[in-house]
């Protein structure tokens, strides 16, 4: 997974901090006198969240067992927030979350006196989608998407949208209320995080939302780009225009590219792991965070997801190398159109400025 | 004949045309109430198979979970539904029968009894996800036994024993009084009666409510959902703390991913669980025809 000079370098480093520790594996295996392979690492990694990042934890987890045999990996699917609350028990030592941790959950952790290291995994896009027979729509502005649903919008027929769209229902689809999309979505169209009009067929499995939009011709809906991906016979992806020149000019459509290069905004987000700070000392939660943000940009790709850019696995790998630990967001869950190079930079630079001082 | 009696006759016979019509109407709506059951569920099965079958091979059913689907299979899935039906067994068979015969044989008959029975039957009618919440709070935290093996076969033993308990009082009831007298009568004790020939004579239909109440456990996957029973696990259970998966938790978890191919395994899944339940209630009524044939007399 080696690829440039820079990551060279890392992993010279990461062999310098893992050295210690598989020493002392070694000689604790040694000492009991068993482990057939001396050296394997063993022990457990539990993890637990997002039904979201699960796909790319899950891809994960698989390679890793390949080449750590000896430990054991489980991943959960509580939800974001189902899963903090058992990342907070000490029940898990990561958890998979698909926004960045909330002020109410972030106060939760240091009554509990956990610290957490936050780790940008991925980026995630939410497609906008409406059923392939729908041939007057091609481009929404985000004006338009937040007057059809914010809170008590009585927008109900295409034309009240738009003069031009013909006199027909508005039926509206969308990811279900306790799902991290939801929250995503409301907080980059509608400006307020879990607020939205409640007067839409709602649905955590998002195939559910899939298999409606592409059976109604009146049909608008929001899902997670992967969903849209593999079913782009069945559904049609609206271009989304931010009314912003600065990321790409005029509509946009939702794909790997536009979501990785920021243009596609404002529904790209990225999604994270928080791993406990006292359990990134045990070497196979270590080995595992490493392997994550070594191999996270290549196993996206395969399971629908986007990957950050090589910088920001960089970043964020020499953060848990560091042991970084709090919120990047301050705690303040998700925020719409952040590049997180310059949100990690920043980070970073302040800290180098606070041990110069 | 009277001119009354006539009247009554001819208006009996006009009666008896409609009475038949409307008997053989009756007949084709209840045909239809069982055709319409069957269809649906022809319906269900023609699709799963003709969904799974293709997937299912020798390598699905020993392959662990992955994310690309010609390599995915259900090995950690069936072990774990495995070791929770035996652990279940285990737990709540002994206690769902000895509660069955203390409340049908020993228990004094009374409001208490009334009152324990009418619990019982709420029991049975609870949606099983609020035992999930009870074995969370209780085993998994409590107790502290994590998500392991033993937390989700405890909570699902409490799931199931009010219909074992039901089940085993029912094929209790069956059993001719002339027996328990006549057995008294010869001054066997009250174990003695219920060890060789109560419980003898129940077993058959004790069996079947104990491998009904195994197949509901299989087949449940609210109650572990709660409990957090893992989606992803690629090895075995080596004792009862381990963390574990089942089968309709894997199913789930396949049918709500993106990609088709997932949907098609999931569907390969649910057949074999559907074997795995067809073999567990043929096994039920093997061994209730067996006891029937060699029942003491």
């Amino acid at each position: 997974m080696l690829k440039d000079g820079a990551n060279n370098q890392h992993s010279a480093m990461g062999q310098r901090t893992l050295l210690p520790a598989t020493l002392l594996l070694f000689g604790m295996l040694a000492g009991c006198g068993q482990g057939p392979q001396s050296g394997q690492l063993t022990g457990s990694v539990q993890i637990d969240g997002s039904s979201t990042v699960y796909p790319l934890t899950e891809a994960v987890a698989e390679e890793f067992m390949k080449q750590y045999p000896g430990v054991r990996v489980t991943v959960g699917i509580s939800g974001t927030g189902g899963g903090f609350s058992r990342f907070f028990r000490k029940e898990t030592d990561i958890n998979d979350a698909s926004r960045p941790i909330r002020p109410v959950e972030d106060s939760l952790a240091r009554q509990n006196g956990i610290e957490y290291i936050e780790l940008p995994v991925a980026y995630d896009g939410i497609a906008v989608v409406v059923n392939p027979g729908n041939d007057w729509v091609e481009c929404m502005t985000v004006e338009e998407l937040r007057r059809i649903w914010e809170p008590n919008s009585t927008i109900t027929r295409w034309n009240q949208v738009r003069a031009s769209f013909p006199d027909r229902p508005l039926n509206l689809y969308g990811a279900g209320t306790d799902s991290g999309t939801y929250d995503y979505f409301t907080a980059a169209i509608v400006g307020e995080e879990h607020a939205s009009r409640s007067d839409f067929t709602a649905s955590e499995d998002d195939n559910v939302l899939v298999q409606g939009v592409s059976g109604d011709p009146n049909a608008l809906g929001f899902i997670p780009l992967a969903y849209y991906e593999e079913n782009m016979d069945k559904l049609k992806a609206v271009a989304i225009d931010d009314g912003n020149p600065d990321n790409g000019e005029g509509c946009i459509l939702p794909s790997t590219e536009t979501v990785g290069n920021g243009t596609y905004q404002p529904l790209s987000r990225p999604v994270f792991i928080y791993v406990n700070a006292e359990r990134a000392d045990d070497p196979a939660v270590e080995a595992f965070v490493e392997f994550y943000l070594q191999h996270a940009g290549a196993l996206a790709l395969e399971v629908g997801y986007v990957p950050l850019s090589a910088e920001a696995y960089e970043l964020a790998l020499e953060r848990f190398r560091n042991r970084v630990t709090g919120s990047i967001f301050g705690g303040g869950g998700s925020q719409v159109g952040i590049k997180l190079e310059d949100l990690l930079q920043l980070e970073q630079q302040q800290e180098a400025a606070e041990t110069a001082e | 004949m009277t001119e009354v009696q006539q009247a009554v006759v001819a208006r009996f016979d006009l009666r008896l045309e409609r009475r038949r019509r409307l008997g053989q109407i009756l007949a084709v709506i209840l045909f239809l109430a069982t055709v319409f059951g069957l269809l649906v569920l022809t319906a269900l099965l023609v699709e799963v198979i003709r969904e799974g079958t293709p997937w299912l091979d020798w390598q699905f059913l020993t392959s662990y979970p992955s994310r690309k689907p010609e390599a995915a299979g259900i090995k950690s899935a069936i072990v774990g539904s495995f070791w929770l039906m035996v652990l279940t067994a285990m737990f709540a068979v002994p206690v769902g029968v000895g509660a069955a015969i203390y409340l049908e044989e020993y228990a004094p008959r009374g409001w208490f009894l009334r009152l324990i029975q009418l619990n019982i039957a709420n029991l049975a009618g609870i949606p099983s996800v609020i035992y999930g919440i009870l074995g969370l709070g209780l085993f998994v935290r409590f107790f502290a036994l994590g998500r392991s093996l033993l937390a989700g076969a405890l909570t699902m033993s409490l799931l199931v024993l009010p219909i074992i308990v039901i089940s085993t009082q029912e094929a209790l009831r069956a059993v001719p009084q002339g027996i328990r007298e006549s057995a008294y009568a010869l001054g066997a004790t009250r174990w003695q009666v219920v060890s060789s020939h109560l419980l003898p004579i129940a077993a058959p239909g004790i069996l079947t409510g104990i491998i009904l109440a195994l197949s509901r456990a299989v087949g449940e996957t609210a109650p572990l959902v709660m409990i957090g029973a893992l989606t992803f696990v690629a090895f075995l259970p080596a004792n009862l703390l381990d963390p574990f998966t089942v089968l309709p938790i894997q199913i789930f978890n396949w049918t709500a991913r993106p990609q088709e191919d997932f949907r098609a395994l999931a569907a390969a899944a649910i057949i074999v669980l559907m074997v795995f339940l067809f073999l567990m209630n043929l096994s039920a009524i093997l061994l209730r025809n067996y006891y029937e044939r060699h029942r003491p007399h």
